[in-house]
């Protein structure tokens, strides 16, 4: 029996029946608890669903006469609905800032060399591991140093500042995963950098821009810490929430939860497509390295 | 491949921005923390009695021991969940692998504040599970010590990290060499030893990131206690939040600031020479 032969052996000898019988009650077992798990994960979400429908308030077993009538409510709701307007445009221009400096920022690491670089590496990517409450209130500092008073213009910048890593990390994993022949060949062809950079670089990057500015869009929608110190007169709409559950709840607040989950589920599972698509399952990369 | 010029075009705005928006405000924190507050206005005076208070009065000690034990606490629980699943989707899940991932993304996305107000609707005395055990007729009045209490904290602020505990533990099982586990049966290992002694290792690096990650967190939350937690639940950011809010002493804030980013920042360097040591990729 030569070496090859011995190695390749099934593993008969390995797993005696008694071992078998182990792996599938541990399989089984282990199968059960994910499933415990999984209900963890999605039980307040289910409950805050259901009791969107309950005439009679956001507690109480069962949920009983169920109703429209807080997403009526909810639909002729004028502050909850302005308070929307304002978080999407501040997301809107958190996503016009974190492409931009987030896009310079993934190109800088993946091509150039400076000195202080890996410096600037941690810098960049610190927000996406600090404390939201530092991040906002360093930034209402300075605001405030320059006499520059709390609004929507702040919260603004500080999403931009705060969301520049999230940007940042998903376009270096597309440039990183991008073909470099191409632009090389452009380059060699004689196209400036410019040239290549809008007519080779950007295009092939489409996708990850997309699927940045989708995820930096959603978390800035749904972003409080730094915005609960930044913010003017003007809520942005988790703000407005906020507020709300200091005066007392009522399932007009599950009707809008529900709302902002439904958008949420639906905005992660286009931007998952494009990101699975464009730099297969690195989420994981984003999250191990901040 | 590219002249110097492109590169610098390429590196100066984000450096400015990350200069302005993030070097300059950390330094005005920083310079915040040795000024100080008389009658109401901050006083650009140095000195260090905003440090020399926070180690003379004990409340401060209290309240960031507490919030270590919380963030301890939920640390270890989304654990405890976490890897049980990783483990199982790794290795069991078979085909379902891709769906059942997603499943676990999909909270991870979802409003931090509409998790904690979901928690806060089922734990109150008016609230879901009490509802629920008077309907078993398990209890006759409601409960009250679910909400606002450190128990209600560690269970929301699990529910909200174990999704990013679960990552990166997944990834690392995944990248798990498969010959490397059945080398150890073949070699006639017990499971239990195969566990512990190749499967465990290799998955120290993402358990650190996932745990640096619930931890570091929790540290520096202050919503969770907000929504969910009462007077015994306090924690250190809230404090923070306080001084710059109706307290104002925003330079004693700024202080205590700096001790969670120093801390953080600490914890992060640490994590990060460990996962080198650990890591055999």
């Amino acid at each position: 029996m030569s070496a090859n032969e011995r190695l390749a052996t099934p593993s008969s000898v390995a797993y005696p029946e008694q071992r078998k019988e182990f792996f599938a009650k541990r399989e089984s077992a282990l199968a059960i608890f994910s499933f415990m798990v999984f209900s963890f994960l999605y039980l307040p979400v289910g409950v805050l669903i259901v009791y969107s429908f309950n005439r009679d308030g956001v507690g109480g077993f069962p949920p009983k006469h169920l109703t429209l009538h807080w997403y009526a409510q909810l639909f002729s709701d004028g502050p909850i609905w302005d308070s929307v307007i304002n978080s999407a445009l501040v997301a809107a221009g958190a996503v016009v800032v974190a492409l931009t400096v987030g896009l310079l920022a993934a190109l800088a690491l993946d091509r150039a060399d400076f000195p202080g670089k890996s410096t600037f590496r941690r810098l960049v990517l610190l927000p996406l591991i600090l404390p939201g409450i530092i991040t906002g209130l360093s930034l209402l500092m300075f605001a405030v140093s320059l006499q520059f008073s709390r609004s929507l213009t702040l919260v603004f910048f500080g999403h931009g500042t705060a969301l520049v890593s999230v940007a940042t990390t998903e376009l270096f994993a597309g440039l990183q995963k991008m073909e470099r022949s191409q632009e090389e060949a452009s380059l060699d062809l004689g196209a400036t950098p410019w040239q290549t950079f809008w007519r080779i670089t950007l295009p092939n990057l489409r996708l990850s821009l997309i699927a940045a500015g989708l995820l930096v869009f959603t978390l800035s929608m749904d972003e409080i810490a730094v915005t609960f110190f930044l913010i003017g007169s003007d809520n942005t709409l988790p703000l407005e929430i906020w507020a709300r559950l200091r005066r007392g709840i009522t399932p007009e607040i599950n009707a809008i939860s529900t709302l902002i989950f439904v958008v949420s589920v639906a905005l992660i599972l286009v931007w998952y497509r494009i990101r699975t698509r464009t730099t297969g399952s690195e989420v994981q990369e984003l999250l191990e390295r901040p | 491949m590219y002249s110097r010029a492109y590169k610098t075009i390429l590196s100066a705005p984000p450096l400015l921005w990350v200069a302005v928006f993030l070097l300059l405000p950390y330094a005005l924190m920083f310079a915040h923390s040795f000024w100080l507050v008389r009658d109401g206005l901050i006083i650009h005076q140095w000195n260090l009695q905003n440090y020399a208070k926070l180690f003379e009065n004990h409340v401060y000690l209290v309240v960031l021991l507490r919030t270590m034990r919380i963030a301890a606490g939920v640390t270890l629980l989304s654990l405890s969940l976490g890897y049980p699943l990783a483990y199982y989707m790794s290795f069991h899940a078979g085909p379902r692998k891709e769906l059942l991932y997603q499943l676990v993304i999909v909270p991870l996305w979802v409003s931090y504040l509409v998790r904690g107000y979901a928690w806060k609707t089922i734990l109150g005395s008016e609230g879901v599970l009490n509802g629920f055990l008077q309907y078993l007729h398990l209890t006759r009045e409601p409960v009250s010590f679910f909400l606002y209490s450190p128990f209600a904290v560690v269970l929301t602020l699990t529910h909200i990290y174990t999704p990013f505990v679960f990552l990166p533990l997944y990834a690392s099982l995944e990248h798990i060499p498969r010959h490397l586990i059945e080398a150890s049966h073949d070699l006639g290992a017990s499971p239990r030893a195969t566990f512990f002694r190749v499967i465990l290792p290799l998955s120290l690096p993402g358990l650190l990131a996932g745990a640096t990650f619930a931890f570091v967190l929790t540290l520096g939350d202050f919503l969770g206690p907000l929504l969910v937690g009462g007077p015994s639940s306090v924690m250190i950011a809230n404090i923070v939040q306080s001084l710059f809010g109706t307290a104002y002493d925003w330079p004693l804030g700024a202080a205590i600031s700096v001790c969670i980013l120093v801390l953080t920042i600490s914890l992060l360097f640490l994590t990060e020479s460990l996962e080198k040591r650990w890591s055999f990729r």
